[in-house]
């Protein structure tokens, strides 16, 4: 048993047990602790995959901007203790018979068909190269979305803020104080 | 590098996971529950395109490159929802999905 198998063997069964208590807990900010947990073992495989540059990203703003706005919503919308209560017997098991059968479906279809890895030598990822195909208009450029990227996020800002405004402020009445 | 691990295991992985996230995205009813079960449907693409890049095409940057701006796309929808919910919050009082049912008109 090589190493990175053991590896492999650890983050996978740490993203499925997690992913799956993530959607099953009965306490909301245990669950978005849980998603943390799936997150970082999602960087670990990208790491074992030899893209530290993803892993890195996905650490910085998956595990650490993410997670904090939903824990931060979740403290600003529901009370921590409150538990769910269980939605009905008959939707949970319709749901899952519909997961299990994509499930089952994709894995068939996965191990059915033969993949032949490529015997091409490995491009080596590094940060140069990146930042070099981000800003390239050549054949291997990505310039085009790039900028799309980058006016996506821009109004997702704008529109963050226009739609989490308060409204048009009332006039508030406030009361006179008593001298006495 | 990767010796003895097939391509097919991370596939199976992301596979699981994808499905998962669509378990909790059709059982569950509070609003950011929904958004995290949404966020482990784009993680599990994710890892999808990462081991095809990895050990189809390991001579091209295109799997990684989607994966970045998939990230990016989730960072501005995570924003952008969790807005909505805090909208959604001060005019219902609640986030549950069953009792938030009418619009503005």
């Amino acid at each position: 048993m090589v190493s990175n198998q053991i590896m492999f063997i650890l983050f996978s069964a740490m993203i499925i047990v997690f992913s799956i208590l993530t959607v099953t807990s009965r306490k909301i900010l245990r669950a978005a602790v849980y998603l943390l947990f799936v997150l970082v073992s999602t960087s670990g495989l990208y790491f074992m995959l030899n893209y530290q540059f993803l892993a890195a990203v996905q650490l910085t703003l998956y595990a650490g901007g993410i997670v904090v706005l939903i824990i931060f919503s979740i403290l600003l919308t529901s009370h921590i203790s409150q538990n769910f209560e269980s939605s009905g017997w008959k939707k949970n098991i319709f749901s899952a018979i519909a997961a299990l059968t994509g499930a089952i479906l994709a894995i068939i279809t996965i191990l059915e068909y033969g993949f032949t890895a490529s015997t091409e030598a490995a491009q080596l990822v590094d940060m140069r190269l990146i930042g070099k195909s981000l800003l390239s208009v050549d054949y291997d450029g990505y310039v085009l979305p790039f900028e799309v990227i980058s006016i996506l996020l821009l109004a997702a800002m704008v529109a963050a803020i226009v739609i989490a405004k308060k409204g048009a402020p009332k006039k508030i009445v406030l009361p006179k104080l008593n001298q006495e | 590098m990767n010796s003895g691990i097939p391509i097919q295991y991370f596939l199976i992985l992301a596979t699981l996971m994808f499905f998962t996230g669509v378990y909790g995205f059709l059982t569950r009813r509070n609003l950011i529950t929904i958004l995290m079960s949404v966020e482990l449907i784009l993680n599990s693409v994710n890892i999808n395109f990462l081991a095809f890049n990895r050990y189809l095409y390991p001579h091209k940057l295109e799997g990684m490159f989607f994966s970045l701006f998939i990230i990016a796309v989730a960072a501005a929808e995570a924003a952008v929802a969790i807005a909505i919910i805090i909208n959604i919050y001060r005019r219902f009082a609640t986030i549950n999905v069953e009792e938030v049912n009418e619009m503005k008109y």
